[in-house]
């Protein structure tokens, strides 16, 4: 029985490592100090997002879960050339890129 | 195929993304995770693959890997003295954090595996879905295709206003 679903690939498989990935994304997010790994972090959240779209799309048959895939991904590449700009102006500014030390909105 | 070929490549490429994506949030080496991130995209692109979805998954090796990955590494590198010296903690919140990660990963498997069989539809995608996507994007997603165009052009132009060298700003001076 357990060996039986085990081998075939259904739906909860793709949503435990969407949530794996999301959990470590979220964890990134929270424990580290360095802005990029912050970023990398919203990346593996975003890509756990998209991997629930794509999953409940192929197995419900309709197209809407691809159609948002896509979007999410431009999105994305929206959101890390922004951050990245940002994250550059902070380095400017402050000499560093530890989140926990940029706490002030003027030099 | 049989299913037990395609079980072992899903369970290959399952271990591939999620022990990736653990390297790049528990490694002190920023660079390291950078380019462990690579391989988290690689395996989210053949998870895609499996989920019959392979023009996302085209689509996620080359905004990913070829435009997001290098973004991240440029940064990497520009941010990064060459001589870091100073060890200082690299994380914070780290006992909160565990929990959080502990209880998300519990909570969202306990209702998976408890809401019983998720719905599988009456019908399923098989097969690819490129000629579907280019019908769906000139029809039903039209709008939300031309605004996410322009969302991309506008965030694109102000990253590059953000980021460009200040000289009127460095004549202050």
């Amino acid at each position: 029985m357990l060996m039986e679903q085990l081998l075939s690939i259904g739906v909860n498989h793709f949503l435990t490592i969407s949530a794996i990935l999301f959990s470590l994304g979220m964890f990134a997010v929270m424990t580290r100090k360095n802005a990029i790994v912050v970023l990398m972090g919203v990346e593996l959240i975003l890509n756990a997002a998209n991997i629930n779209f794509l999953t409940f799309s192929k197995y419900n048959g309709g197209m809407e879960g691809v159609m948002f895939s896509l979007f999410v991904i431009v999105l994305a590449a929206a959101e890390a050339a922004i951050a990245l700009a940002i994250v550059i102006n902070i380095f400017k500014t402050f000499k560093t890129v530890d989140v926990s030390s940029v706490d002030t909105m003027k030099e | 195929m049989n299913q037990l070929t395609i079980a072992i490549i899903f369970y290959i490429f399952a271990a591939v993304t999620v022990l990736s994506a653990a390297f790049v949030v528990f490694s002190k080496n920023i660079i390291y995770s950078a380019f462990s991130l690579l391989f988290t995209f690689f395996g989210v692109a053949a998870l895609y693959v499996f989920l019959s979805a392979d023009f996302i998954a085209v689509t996620q090796v080359v905004v990913y890997v070829g435009g997001i990955l290098v973004l991240l590494l440029f940064g990497v590198m520009f941010t990064n003295t060459i001589m870091q010296t100073e060890l200082k903690a690299d994380v914070l919140h780290v006992v909160p954090g565990t929990l959080l990660l502990l209880l998300l990963i519990g909570g969202m498997l306990f209702t998976f595996y408890t809401t019983g069989s998720w719905m599988p539809g009456q019908e399923q995608l098989n097969g690819s879905v490129v000629e579907s996507i280019g019908l769906e994007t000139m029809s039903r997603y039209m709008l939300p295709f031309e605004m996410v165009s322009i969302v991309l052009l506008v965030a694109l132009i102000g990253a590059a206003f953000l980021a460009r060298y200040d000289k009127a700003h460095k004549k202050e001076h």
